[in-house]
């Protein structure tokens, strides 16, 4: 099971299609995900989340069972998802280089 | 036993402190000093930059100023600023408090106004010594909550645990306030559903609707470059993670800045001023949102944090609850409690938030939180604007009437 203690990741909701990193996550490290070993394909930092399922553009991420935004590049099981990948379905957000112009609905 | 400092009001304290506020940033060098040349942790430094004046800001200050932390308090004003110094000091001149206004255009100058400043506060010092102390349960305290610098493990070990700890402090007969409606968009309808009535359940849909109109109209929501730093990728993931904060009991009403919840149980702080943006973003920062919590009368905030926020607060003190366990190895002396155990599996949520709670009696007994021995006592106040609470806000208010 993805949320016994000797694992790296965490499922927070039954519902969800992604898990949280208990601890930093290195690049090729083997994760057990649902019964299933998947390399982890980056390094992935304590906090951050994953998929737990192949995910496509427009599929709403569920973590603590409810919706957190969506996909908007293909994602595969292992796979971080993150900025790079995924959007808030209410405000964008910003980052330290953003003048707040791109943010505007 | 928890001793405190019983207040005209009826309130009682869990500090005596000594306010200066400055009332212009131009009479904020001044204060400052007063402050520095009496060199003791309880004289605190609060104050308001602008020359404009401010309904908001003149009835923060008033309820900042006649808090039960607050013992005495010095008033220095330029002379020429917009601010009802008179008000200010007759609110507390009416709570039975020392209080004296200094006015430096008035006392000659700088230096002759720091003198009587230092002089002032050494007399307020004696004078409020020999306050009353009495007994105080938890059902005496109002408890805040915020979180700052939050990251991924926020929502999986701080902010949970102090939701225990809330619903805790709840049965037990306390006050507890959240707040920041930004930080909840996304968390409405699940929130709702918490209100003690369905009219109030309406109130608080409406008030996160407000929430997410304002943060829209000023091009960015609550959400800070750290936040993604640290795993956050959204505004409805933060969201969700500090909402983890209120715990599970009935929301018993929203309030407004420096409205004091009219009972015990849990209170929806509604900081987004109401009309169209006028003065800016609803919360500068952190502590923008912890002033405005004390003016609603909280005695400690809870202030959770995954990349690792310093502050403290004038008033009242803060307890650090830090959520991830790699920034309390690295920062360790700034935090009270480490919640990132959880994450190994070395801690249960209700164990941390039985921790929370023995810390809190302990701060509410004197003892002093990690912020408030490091000297931290950050305050800051800006421009706002709103309009009174519904009356669907605040049901319990209306059973009592």
């Amino acid at each position: 099971m993805t949320s016994a203690e000797s694992s790296p990741l965490i499922l927070l909701n039954d519902k969800d299609n992604v898990l949280a990193c208990r601890r930093r996550i290195h690049v090729g490290e083997t994760l057990l995900i649902d019964g299933m070993s998947v390399a982890a394909r980056s390094t992935i930092d304590v906090g951050h989340k994953l998929a737990r399922v192949d995910l496509g553009p427009g599929d709403v991420v569920l973590k603590y069972g409810v919706p957190i935004g969506s996909i908007t590049q293909p994602t595969r099981i292992g796979e971080h998802v993150h900025t790079h990948n995924m959007k808030s379905d209410y405000i964008a957000i910003t980052t330290r280089q953003s003048t707040g112009k791109e943010s505007q609905p | 036993m928890m001793i405190g400092y019983q207040r005209s009001d009826g309130r009682k304290g869990i500090r005596n402190v000594i306010v200066v506020a400055y009332l212009v940033e131009c009479a904020h060098h001044v204060a400052r000093r007063i402050v520095d040349v009496s060199a003791d942790m309880d004289v605190h430094l609060i104050g308001f930059p602008g020359c404009y004046p401010n309904e908001y800001s003149l009835r923060i200050m008033k309820n900042l100023c006649v808090h039960p932390n607050v013992g005495g308090v010095l008033i220095v004003s330029l002379g020429c600023e917009g601010f009802n110094r008179e008000a200010l000091h007759a609110a507390v001149a009416a709570s039975g408090r020392p209080v004296e206004t200094l006015v430096i255009q008035e006392r000659g100058g700088t230096a002759s106004t720091i003198a009587a400043g230092v002089k002032a506060v050494a007399a307020m010092k004696a004078a409020i010594a020999n306050t009353s102390r009495v007994p105080i349960g938890l059902e005496d305290l109002v408890i805040a909550t915020v979180c700052g610098g939050s990251d991924g493990t926020s929502g999986m070990t701080a902010n949970p645990s102090v939701g225990k700890c809330f619903d805790r402090l709840v049965a037990l007969g306390s006050t507890c306030i959240f707040e920041e409606t930004g930080e909840l968009i996304g968390c409405e309808q699940i929130m709702a559903e918490r209100a003690v009535t369905p009219a109030l359940g309406e109130a608080i849909t409406a008030c996160v609707a407000k929430a997410s109109h304002y943060y829209t109209v000023m091009g960015y929501g609550s959400f800070a470059p750290g936040n993604a730093d640290g795993g956050l990728t959204t505004q409805e993931e933060k969201s969700m993670g500090a909402y983890a904060k209120s715990g599970d009991s009935p929301i018993s009403g929203i309030i407004k800045p420096g409205d004091f919840p009219p009972s015990n149980g849990l209170y929806l702080l509604d900081v987004v001023p109401d009309g169209e943006p006028r003065f800016g973003f609803p919360n500068i920062n952190d502590n923008a949102e912890i002033a405005e919590l004390i003016a609603c009368g909280a005695h400690i905030t809870l202030f959770t944090t995954g990349r690792g926020s310093v502050v403290g607060s004038a008033i009242s003190p803060v307890i650090k609850i830090c959520a991830n366990p790699d920034t309390y190895k690295r920062m360790p002396d700034d935090m009270d409690v480490d919640a990132g155990r959880i994450l190994n599996g070395e801690a249960t949520l209700d164990e941390v938030g039985g921790e929370i709670l023995d810390k809190i009696i302990a701060v509410a007994s004197g003892g002093r939180s990690v912020s408030e021995s490091l000297g931290h006592q950050e305050f800051i106040l800006t421009y706002k604007s709103f309009e009174p609470v519904g009356p669907a806000c605040l049901p319990m208010r209306a059973r009592q009437a």
